[in-house]
């Protein structure tokens, strides 16, 4: 068993279930007990859609495991088969049908329906939400095209039509963190430079429109978490190559636009203008000055793990002091950057791991999910989202890309924002004793709450032990107690923390003022 | 004669047939009720035994809140588990000691079983029992099962106060209690305790406490009133232990809490003018802020989707005091012992649904467009973009409703979708 306080993931099923959520004439259903509806609210409540999903779920109560629940399933395929005529017919378990073991899959197949039915494999208790929708698009590619792969050998022309080339956005779904504004940023990006889209899938693609996906000239991974399998088995049937760049930031925008234009032999060097997003002068200008060198710590799905870490460090000069990601079948894309920013990689979906990591680390700001906000709030410290899982005030009203020039201009202003405005930090370092603007207080233009957190600074340890192997506590004169209250709150826990490893290395019991200052110096911050 | 029967009496007293519906069923299982269990008892700690499922479902409904120290948690069943590699109940106790030393302020720790640990038929039981002998004098380890197989939504706090029953101290002979069982608000609960004590009743307990570790007593002096419709199991467990129902229909509007109160009132021997004397000028109050959400409601046409087993309560207060009327009102289980005084006071040939086939129960919402749908928040929206009103109905249980100072709350939750309707332009 796991402890588990928060998941990162949901189960499989509820991936295959954002596969039939995203798309038209698609129909999921699952195997489930009563209560597993709630997964309906995600998609009519977080992310607000107006319809109810594509999925009928069996909801067999306890009665019913004495009877013949194989029945039950049968029954509620055909009827929904009756009701919706779905043009394709997924079939799933959740967790609790694994355990009994009906194979829905096959009793559906076994029922003469008049449409395509495509049988799940969803291991609940070894996989998670992203592989089963992976695998769930995967299947339902495959299902659809494999009758259409060109015999070995055949040649396939670089452009398929005369004319504009054209590519398709695979991997944008329900659920998925900014996708319905990241299609429209990606899509403006290719037309600017003479690019058309095909097809968009599965997010707003029919049955129909996956069979036009070898169309295109090119596809274009936008998210592998979802559409790596697809992308890759397409290359290999069909010779489609694939845009592997995901373009989160400037610097990944302008590669990609480079990876598109020399895949398509197409000249790009006078149609993109990187004047288009208003990002790299907010970051050269000079209130962002004091953006230089933020401890920043990054926790997500690895696709925009990486992309946080490149922006954070080329784009707004942070410093990456930790970056991790809990999809485990993409840790090696988060392994490599990790070693580009001489960090230890964080590769797991335990959340009081993250949570003992954050708390070792005393960044100045966590860039995470849903769940390092949890973190954040526990440490106090200031944090952004960038990644799913997320809750339903990040799927806003507004367009709100992360993708292309307007998506940086979108993550500037959302990142800098729980960080302390300039004038008030430095306030706060010279006057320390404002009964109004305090080091316990949230920064004034976040609200007037103030925050039971700013916690850093004291010894509360998530867990014991897991973060202070060295239990050597440290004595700590009391006046140079009272002088490290002088350090501003967002970098006094590295301080207590570098100050006491000085002190160790060197052999001194009692910590001291002069100390404090020698282990400043030695450190340099 | 009791307080329902005269009620009845002034009524159509036809108990209405009920139809029983089986197919499809869009509720929540009773892993849901943790939401506001844990924060009403405020030591206690709710490990659900699950999947990842479980947790998902958690999340999904309680993570908008940010938690900086959540009091619930779930021990994901792992491959191992399930291959019997790992012995389940080392694992539960390691997962149970990591729980108990990251909060050492808990006095109380649930273990919730899940529709997994049900169907592998992982013996909790025993594994509090284990436990509670382990962390004795410091803990009191409990389980209860919140699975979908054997829950709906709101029987999970069913469930989990039934555990409590075994742990009530034994109230002395000769001594005689009242005991209000069912979730309330803080608010509520102050304004009843109050009520009660101007009444000359007591003493007063409510299951479940403000803190797991203050249980009240109980025995053959327990006199119990139903705070919600949703305690069968829970009362039987108390009757086992003694007590006596006193049999009310449920405190929502003026009617209702007022029958209630005379229940208890007349069982304390307590005399009808007394009992107008303290409520009169509470009613007075009620009547005034009903009146104004009255006018909005009056001749609107009502239907319940199956969600808490509040909806039969609810719609007769919406029904004779707000003058709504009722199209279909369809509740997940029907216990006919808790019903029996509400169940008299509903219309003559009202469509009384039990259960749900949640296809063929849009059907009949369709035909009938009532001008507000009580539903689940996964039927709420589509609905609205088919141009129908509705009200999600799981505020019902997370909004102070009940007592006369809520009552015109409790219609203003109903009125204020066609208000909102009315107001926007747009």
């Amino acid at each position: 068993m796991q402890l588990t306080l928060w998941s990162y993931e949901g189960p499989p099923h509820i991936g295959a279930m954002r596969i039939a959520v995203s798309m038209e004439g698609v129909h999921l259903v699952l195997h489930a007990p009563q209560g597993d509806t709630y997964a309906d609210l995600l998609f009519t409540m977080i992310e607000r859609r107006g319809q109810r999903p594509p999925v009928s779920y069996t909801t067999f109560q306890a009665r019913e495991l004495g009877s013949d629940t194989a029945d039950l399933v049968k029954t509620t395929i055909q009827e929904t088969y009756d009701r919706f005529k779905p043009r394709v017919i997924m079939i799933g378990e959740s967790c609790t049908a694994e355990l009994i073991q009906d194979q829905p899959g096959a009793l559906a197949q076994g029922m003469g329906l008049p449409a395509p039915v495509l049988s799940l494999e969803l291991p609940a208790y070894t996989r998670k939400e992203n592989w089963g929708a992976n695998e769930t698009f995967y299947q339902l590619v495959r299902g659809l095209l494999k009758g259409k792969v060109p015999a070995p050998g055949s040649e396939r022309d670089l452009r398929a039509s005369s004319g504009r080339p054209s590519a398709n956005l695979l991997g944008p779904s329900a659920l998925g963190f900014r996708c319905r504004d990241d299609v429209v940023e990606v899509t403006r990006l290719l037309d600017s430079i003479g690019v058309d889209v095909n097809v968009v899938a599965p997010l707003g693609a029919s049955p129909e429109d996956v069979l036009r996906i070898p169309e295109a000239d090119i596809n274009v991974c936008l998210y592998p978490e979802v559409a790596d399998q697809a992308c890759n088995w397409l290359e290999r049937m069909f010779g489609q190559p694939c845009i592997k760049t995901v373009p989160i930031g400037i610097g990944a925008t302008h590669d990609f636009i480079q990876e598109v234009a020399s895949t398509l032999q197409l000249d790009v060097a006078a149609t993109t203008d990187p004047i288009s997003s208003r990002m790299p002068w907010y970051s050269r200008s000079v209130d962002s000055t004091y953006l230089t060198g933020k401890r920043v710590f990054i926790f997500a799905d690895a696709t925009h793990a990486v992309a946080a870490a490149r922006i954070a460090a080329e784009e707004l000069g942070f410093t990456v002091v930790g970056i991790g990601t809990y999809a485990r079948e993409f840790a090696r894309d988060v392994r490599e950057a990790a070693k580009r920013y001489g960090v230890e990689p964080l590769i797991t979906d335990d959340y009081l791991e993250v949570e003992a990591k954050v708390a070792e680390l005393h960044p100045e700001l966590v860039l995470g999910t849903q769940m390092e906000r949890h973190i954040a709030k526990r440490l106090g410290v200031p944090c952004a989202v960038i990644s799913a899982p997320v809750h339903i005030q990040d799927f806003p009203s507004r367009y709100a890309p992360q993708m292309g020039f307007e998506g940086a201009n979108v993550i500037f202003d959302t990142w800098v924002h729980p960080l302390m405005m300039g004038l008030e930090e430095h306030l706060i370092t010279m006057f320390r004793e404002d009964f109004e603007f305090h080091d316990a207080a949230t920064p004034s233009h976040l609200g007037s709450s103030a925050t039971p957190g700013r916690q850093q600074e004291t010894r509360s340890d998530p867990t014991e032990g897991s973060d202070r192997t060295d239990e050597t506590v440290m004595a700590w004169a009391s006046d140079a107690e009272q002088e490290l209250k002088k350090i501003p709150f967002f970098v006094r826990g590295k301080a207590r923390r570098n100050t006491e490893r000085f002190a160790e290395e060197r052999g001194i019991q009692t910590i001291t003022v002069e100390t404090l200052y020698d282990a400043k110096a030695h450190f340099g911050r | 004669m009791t307080a329902a029967e005269a009620l009845a009496q002034a009524g159509d007293c036809a108990i209405p047939d009920i139809k029983r519906e089986r197919g499809q069923r869009q509720v929540f299982c009773g892993l849901a009720g943790i939401v506001w269990l844990h924060r009403k008892i405020q030591d206690a700690f709710f490990l659900i035994v699950g999947s990842r499922t479980c947790a998902h479902l958690m999340q999904s409904a309680a993570g908008v809140m940010i938690f900086a120290e959540p009091r619930f948690a779930t021990a994901i069943l792992q491959e191992r588990d399930l291959a019997g590699l790992a012995d389940c109940n080392q694992e539960l106790d390691r997962v149970a000691a990591d729980v108990l030393e990251r909060r050492p302020d808990i006095k109380t720790l649930f273990l919730v079983g899940s529709c997994p640990s049900e169907v592998i038929k992982l013996d909790l039981a025993k594994a509090a029992e284990r436990l509670s002998e382990v962390y004795r004098g410091r803990v009191r380890v409990l389980d209860y099962s919140a699975s979908g197989l054997e829950t709906t939504f709101t029987q999970g706090e069913d469930a989990c106060l039934k555990s409590l029953v075994p742990q009530m101290p034994q109230l002395a002979a000769g001594e005689r209690s009242l005991l209000v069982v069912g979730t309330l608000p803080d608010v509520v609960e102050d304004q009843f305790a109050r009520i009660f004590k101007d009444l000359g009743i007591g003493p007063v307990h409510f299951l479940p406490p403000r803190h797991a570790s203050e249980f009240p007593p109980v025995g053959s002096g327990t006199s119990v009133l139903l705070a919600q419709p949703f305690v069968g199991d829970t009362l039987r467990a108390l009757v086992e232990r003694g007590a006596t129902l006193l049999k009310a229909p449920y405190p929502f509007g003026i009617e209702g809490t007022l029958a209630w109160l005379r229940a208890a009132a007349d069982a304390w021997g307590i005399s009808s003018a007394t009992l107008e004397a303290v409520t009169a000028p509470a009613i007075a109050r009620a009547q005034l802020g009903l009146a104004r959400q009255r006018e909005l409601l009056v001749g609107k046409r009502v239907s319940f989707l199956p969600d808490s087993q509040l909806e039969i309560p609810i719609a007769r207060f919406l029904q004779r005091e707000c003058g709504m009327e009722l199209v279909e009102v369809a509740t997940p289980f029907l216990d006919r012992q808790l019903m029996e005084s509400e169940l008299s006071l509903l219309p003559r040939g009202l469509r009384l649904t039990e259960g749900q086939d949640v296809e063929r129960q849009l059907d009949r919402v369709r035909e009938d467009r009532p001008d507000i749908t009580v539903c689940g928040l996964g039927l709420a929206n589509p609905l609205e973009a088919e141009g129908l009103r509705t009200k999600w109905s799981i505020e019902l249980v997370f909004t102070p409703v009940h007592g006369f100072d809520q009552a015109a709350d409790l219609a203003e939750l109903f009125a204020r979708p066609l208000v909102r309707g009315a107001l926007l332009k747009v």
